[in-house]
């Protein structure tokens, strides 16, 4: 009985558990290590809120497409599983789409095509394939959760960089005084390559076993 | 649409607001197949032919099946990414088809990339753009086809830069996927100087 209930107890948040949340944090993060996903979403980086509505989409979407999948698994026939995928992922993707629609109209605006692109953002495809497909459906959630978070801790440090360097705000707030010129470069496009590029440096030169050898 | 609208929505598709540098969209092929020039070259064929073939017949689809002067006369607009994602997965597959038939060398390739279109976001990203921006039926078609070439331009371009690089001395932790990011970044840099072109 008592090994029963440590097995229960370790299925639920045991190592392994934990290691699924933690891992996309830093060692297996879907956008600099998997390269997953840097598609559309960080088009919306250019201030913080958007970027934290869009990192809640995803995260989102990502948990709940793997549960999702991974309690249908059995069922799916291998041929036709990228139909169903996207059909899953489309569905969870309109049910965040119409709420935005209808409680934040202003910023379902600004969002604009972005949040439809949440779709074909391969990290969520990605985890799906690669998990969900072979793992039991709370692993899944976990997996498809810590995938998310990692993803959208990105997406926020990245529109907390150009929100400050670009207009001296933070969510809209100035927070750095008259003396501050914005950098309008950090407000276009390739700055938010340059921050991730950055960051892939800074992250591989501590972490060497990351280092791309080709 | 007379023919210098059409050059001009053509050069605005593909350079002023390229699809890759100033939207991210089609960012992981972009990154993932930009290794050598011959397979991006591929790619970059292969997702304008997608692109110019899906955007009008998502045209026809959004227009007469889900507006609400369609056939079933109600707004179904809120269904648009289920039926455009649908659109774009048959297609594809078609056109998986038609170049494992005619072009086997093509298809050994271009691989596993070309299933891989149809999360490929440049593809629903053209289609969504599309209904927003409210164009009409030779539009779509052009719009289609002047991003994909811009996808097209970008791609080729990255995969060349990439071909040179790997004679540079790229400090180790920042070689492969760093010095991409990087040079994206300056790429769109370039790119934004089409954005003074007034049209």
């Amino acid at each position: 009985m008592a090994d029963v209930a440590i097995q229960q107890k370790t299925e639920l948040f045991g190592k392994k558990e934990r290691r699924l949340l933690t891992d996309p944090f830093n060692d297996n993060n879907p956008i600099t290590v998997q390269v997953l996903g840097i598609c559309s979403a960080l088009a919306v980086t250019s201030a913080l809120k958007p970027s934290v509505v869009m990192a809640i989409g995803v995260i989102l979407v990502t948990a709940f497409s793997n549960l999702f999948i991974s309690l249908l698994r059995k069922g799916i026939p291998g041929r036709i599983r990228m139909i169903v995928q996207l059909t899953v992922i489309a569905a969870l993707v309109t049910v965040v789409e119409q709420t935005l629609k209808t409680f934040q109209f202003d910023l379902y605006k600004q969002l604009s095509v972005y949040i439809g692109l949440i779709i074909t953002n391969c990290i969520v495809m990605g985890r799906l394939e690669a998990y969900a497909m072979a793992n039991k459906p709370w692993q899944s959630f976990l997996d498809g959760l810590g995938n998310g978070l990692g993803y959208g801790i990105i997406l926020v440090f990245v529109a907390f960089c150009r929100e400050l360097l670009g207009k001296g705000q933070l969510f809209g707030y100035q927070v750095l005084g008259d003396w501050y010129m914005g950098n309008s470069l950090m407000l276009a496009p390739p700055a938010a390559m340059f921050i991730i590029g950055l960051m892939i440096w800074v992250q591989r030169a501590r972490n060497p076993k990351l280092i791309d050898v080709s | 649409m007379s023919f210098v609208e059409a050059l001009n929505l053509f050069i605005k598709a593909s350079f002023i607001e390229n699809m890759v540098l100033a939207y991210f969209l089609g960012m992981c092929s972009f990154l993932a197949v930009s290794k050598s020039v011959s397979t991006a070259f591929g790619l970059g064929l292969a997702v304008i032919f997608v692109l110019g073939i899906t955007m009008p017949i998502n045209w026809l689809v959004l227009t007469f099946l889900l507006s609400e002067s369609g056939v079933f006369g109600t707004d179904l607009t809120f269904l648009k990414l289920i039926v455009f994602i649908a659109v774009i997965a048959s297609m594809v597959q078609l056109v998986e088809m038609v170049i494992e038939r005619f072009s086997p060398g093509l298809y050994n390739s271009l691989g596993i990339f070309l299933p891989l279109i149809t999360v490929n976001c440049a593809i629903l990203g053209g289609a969504l753009f599309m209904e927003a921006r409210e164009y009409n039926f030779p539009e779509a078609c052009v719009f289609g086809v002047g991003s994909g070439f811009g996808f097209f331009l970008a791609i080729v371009a990255m995969a060349a830069i990439r071909e040179k690089i790997r004679y540079s001395h790229v400090p180790a932790p920042l070689r492969g996927l760093g010095i991409a990011f990087i040079i994206t970044g300056l790429m769109g840099i370039a790119f934004m100087s089409f954005m003074g072109i007034k049209l």
